[in-house]
């Protein structure tokens, strides 16, 4: 802190954060979907981004896995294409379509030049609406998954979230993994997936994003072409959730040299007036890259990790603060025990107005920059939108984290950091670590 | 919907480069040596600021592998006016973020920031250009945090493990063969004074390229340039990079790993390859066309449609090569057998396709079909101008020229299938290949 103090000081006051300048459009179709449109007609062609809330939490009970093998078949054969026609087809359109699913929603990115968007749009409504789940496909597919199950078998990351995820929600379906086991995957049938796409695709529970090069007027009529024929309604969506672990120390025995834990407690809903302040928190104490203090205490201090992260999650049905740091067998215990020392301290006496005002500059000036380029743009406007924003909030949302108090921030702290509660779960073979249990 | 498909690829020959409202390039000189490319994005106003050395782990000296990698964390530690880890916190607070990557031929840092702050990360990037200040703690503690880095990178993954040992047997001279983030054993003796030695002698203006993407104007960039590198000293006596070379290879290698946490057995096939060099793009092309031919596509492909479709004795096909690399490169495939199929099985079935392919060439159609998509990535590039700034950096730091790097999809649409079937039969020539089979504890019939 010499020479670069002055330039510093002087940027904290000059710098405003740049203004996120998109103009979002919400529009509504001639046949009634919204959707929400940045025109950008500089590169031609479109992102489009759709979402299907529930997304694998819609499972139907005994089916886990179902609507993970669904959405994997999608593209493999639709109408009168089986899945190497089609195939065929989209290459020879150059576009790209990404079928994917997780615990909230289902997802369908697609990018389409302006050329041949209406063969592109009529090939991807094939897709979403005569979807053909052929024998062989599904049989195809489903060793696919199965090779991807077993990896995570013997993958100490995805057991470290799997015995957490157990833990914290049992049966709901956030307390298992959305693709399922050997056992389920192997057990489903060509009905069964049949019954997942009704399930999980609908009109009722879907958010439409498009950004780049298209007016409104051929947005409203894209979606009703590719949307138009999908049914009203899918599956009910799932009921809320309560964080359900206690404070704790759970071992998986596993035989590796470096030992991966997953630790956390309950969190903090979007819209409570609680949920900015403890997002401003999360970022101090481990969500941002380098900076944090957990990067500092168990990182940069004493070099125990490569990497010691925070999360604050908030999922359509519960909400946590989780964290993830490996470390070797031999200074696991070490990690343990900085950890709860940095969630007491953060309990007892929050943050520093000097923290407080550095994490500011960092998320407002962060914001903007997360616009750069169409598909990550109508990503953003998807999520906006499963989330209950307005299309101001892109303008507002700073305006928000800015006016965060330190007394209102360590009020939150004091609630949200709970040392006592914390469930750490630690796969590997840590060295003076026991289960508490 | 097929009888379509024809029609399209007919519009398909109307395709053109839209105008260029991004992804204008400029490139000039500093007097010290150092080279600047500005890549235009008007579109938001951010900025990608990257510097790249050309450095690479196989630039290291012998029995000191990972010290480039190290001294890419060790650049984070501050200088003589800047306290340890202070560059990113000043990057933080102006809201952007910092971080760097080391491979085998380059070493970069970057900052993704608001436009405005580009000079401010310019001051910061030119200081520890030259200055860099270590204290033996902090090199001590952060020799920690690297072989911890590879724990949970390579040592907790027997798939990287494998990746590793792929690499060893291929590479028996060249020091492609060796990890980039370093052997255990040699990391944990690397010195402060290693990586100082490192530092002052690769680490100069007139060894780096500063390449910058976003809302900015070149003479804009020029005069930040010129202002904040521009009275860096360059070094005397960078030698130009010569290192050991492969010789010729009169057998055929296999790698058989096991390892109890290994939960899917697969194989893979390791080639040596030549990548693109300044002037001599045509063999790297034709290359990436066989990749694509052969297993671009777990449905289209040679490998997908055959074993994944038609024999159904694989899960998971790949045909991998890169073609941006100084010295030879590598082209891979990787089979993961169905259940049920051996690794013996799955490779005799690689081998038999690989075969016929050389035999009859590829199927015409889908050779356009290829040709065609590479030329309309190209339009979905402009979307992500850090990424065309990418390919001037991974370029300048292997060999090519901007002029190289501009005439890179060019050369790519004039490739020919003869000209796929020649670098085919130079480069599956299984004399000078490694054949890698990785198991579970106990091997074949644990599956």
């Amino acid at each position: 802190m010499k020479r670069f103090a002055a330039a510093f000081l002087f940027l904290i006051v000059a710098a405003l954060p740049a203004r996120s300048e998109i103009d979002i459009t919400e529009i509504t179709s001639p046949g009634g979907l919204t959707a929400w449109l940045v025109q950008e007609p500089s590169i031609p062609f479109v992102a489009l981004e759709l979402r299907f809330r529930g997304g694998a939490s819609l499972d139907a009970p005994g089916k886990r896995g179902a609507i993970n093998l669904m959405t994997a078949l999608i593209e493999e054969g639709a109408g009168d294409l089986d899945a190497r026609g089609f195939a065929e087809a989209r290459e020879a359109l150059a576009a790209s379509f990404r079928f994917s699913v997780g615990d909230d929603s289902l997802s369908v990115s697609a990018r389409m030049l302006s050329e041949n968007r209406e063969a592109a749009v009529d090939l991807l409504r094939e897709a979403l609406v005569n979807p053909r789940f052929d024998d062989d496909a599904i049989e195809r597919v489903r060793r696919q998954v199965i090779a991807n199950l077993r990896n995570r078998e013997n993958d100490p990351d995805a057991l470290a979230s799997a015995a957490f995820d157990r833990l914290a929600y049992g049966d709901h379906p956030y307390g298992s993994y959305y693709g399922g086991t050997l056992e389920s995957v192997t057990a489903l049938t060509r009905p069964d997936i049949l019954d997942a796409f009704s399930r999980a695709i609908a009109r009722d529970r879907v958010y439409i994003a498009a950004v780049g090069d298209i007016s409104a007027e051929e947005l409203g009529t894209l979606i009703d072409d590719l949307l138009g024929d999908l049914p009203d309604e899918g599956a009910p969506l799932p009921e809320p959730v309560a964080f359900g672990a206690t404070g704790g120390v759970t071992v998986v025995p596993f035989d590796t040299p470096q030992s991966v834990a997953r630790f956390g407690h309950s969190g903090v809903k979007v819209g409570t007036p609680e949920f900015f302040p403890a997002f401003i928190l999360n970022d101090i104490m481990g969500g941002r890259g380098f900076n944090s203090r957990l990067m500092a205490e168990v990182r940069e201090k004493r070099g125990l990790t490569y990497g010691i992260r925070t999360y604050l999650i908030d999922s359509d049905y519960s909400e946590s603060l989780i964290g993830t740091v490996s470390t070797v067998n031999a200074r696991m215990a070490e990690t343990i025990e900085v950890v709860r020392a940095e969630w007491e301290r953060m309990a007892r006496d929050g943050v520093s107005e000097e923290e407080l005002e550095s994490a500011k500059l960092y998320l407002t000036g962060a914001y903007p920059l997360r616009f750069d380029g169409n598909g990550p743009i109508a990503r953003i406007l998807v999520g906006m939108q499963m989330q209950g924003y307005p299309t101001s909030y892109v303008k507002t949302r700073n305006a928000q984290i800015e006016a965060v108090t330190l007394d209102e921030i360590n009020r939150v702290a004091a609630e949200l950091f709970r040392p006592e509660d914390l469930r750490f779960v630690i796969v590997g073979s840590p060295e003076g670590v026991e289960s508490s249990e | 919907m097929r009888a379509l498909t024809a029609t399209f690829i007919a519009l398909f020959g109307l395709l053109a480069m839209p105008a260029q409202a991004s992804g204008e390039v400029t490139s000039f000189t500093l007097d010290n040596g150092m080279q600047v490319v500005v890549v235009e994005d008007h579109r938001a106003p951010a900025v990608v600021h990257k510097v790249w050395y050309r450095i690479g782990s196989a630039d290291e000296p012998p029995g000191k592998s990972g010290i480039a990698h190290f001294l890419e964390h060790l650049m984070f530690k501050g200088t003589q006016s800047l306290d340890p880890g202070e560059l990113s916190r000043v990057v933080e607070a102006n809201g952007g973020s910092d971080n760097a990557f080391t491979s085998f031929d380059y070493t970069a840092y970057f900052q993704r920031v608001a436009a405005d702050r580009l000079g401010l990360m310019m001051e910061m990037e030119a200081d520890r250009m030259r200055n860099l200040v270590l204290s033996p703690e902090e090199v001590a503690t952060e020799r920690d945090v690297i072989l911890e880095e590879r724990a949970t990178r390579i040592d907790n993954d027997p798939n990287a493990l494998f990746r590793e040992d792929l690499r060893a047997a291929l590479y028996r001279n060249h020091p492609y063969g060796i990890p980039i983030i370093g052997w255990r054993h040699e990391m944990a003796g690397l010195s402060r004074d290693d990586a100082l030695e490192f530092y002052r002698r690769f680490y100069a203006p007139n060894n780096a390229i500063l390449i910058v993407a976003g809302d900015v104007s070149p003479d804009e960039v020029r005069a930040l340039a010129e202002r904040h590198y521009g009275g860096l000293e360059p070094s005397e006596g960078l030698s130009p990079r010569v290192r050991p070379q492969e010789p010729p290879s009169r057998a055929e290698r296999r790698v058989v790993m096991e390892d109890p946490r290994v939960a899917q057995p697969w194989l893979v096939r390791s080639y040596l390859a030549p990548s693109r060099d300044a002037g001599a793009q045509e063999d790297a092309a034709a290359l990436v066309f066989l990749a694509r031919l052969l297993g671009g596509s777990g449905v289209t492909s040679v490998l997908g449609s055959a074993l994944q479709f038609d024999q159904q004795i694989a899960v998971f096909t790949n045909a991998s090569y890169n073609a941006t690399s100084f010295d030879d490169s590598t082209f891979s495939f990787v089979v993961i057998p169905a259940e049920g199929v051996s690794l013996e099985e799955a490779e005799a079935a690689l081998d038999a396709e690989l075969a016929r392919f050389l035999e009859t060439g590829p199927d015409l159609e889908r050779f356009e079909n290829i040709k065609m998509q590479i030329r309309a990535s190209e339009i979905y590039a402009l979307d992500d101008v850090g990424d065309i700034a990418d390919r001037f950096g991974r370029g300048l730091t292997t060999g090519l020229t901007v002029a190289d790097v501009q005439a890179w999809p060019e050369v790519l649409q004039a490739v020919t299938p003869e000209a796929v079937m020649d670098a085919a039969r130079k480069v599956l020539d299984k004399q000078s290949s490694v054949t890698g089979w990785l198991l579970s504890e106990g091997g074949e019939e644990v599956q």
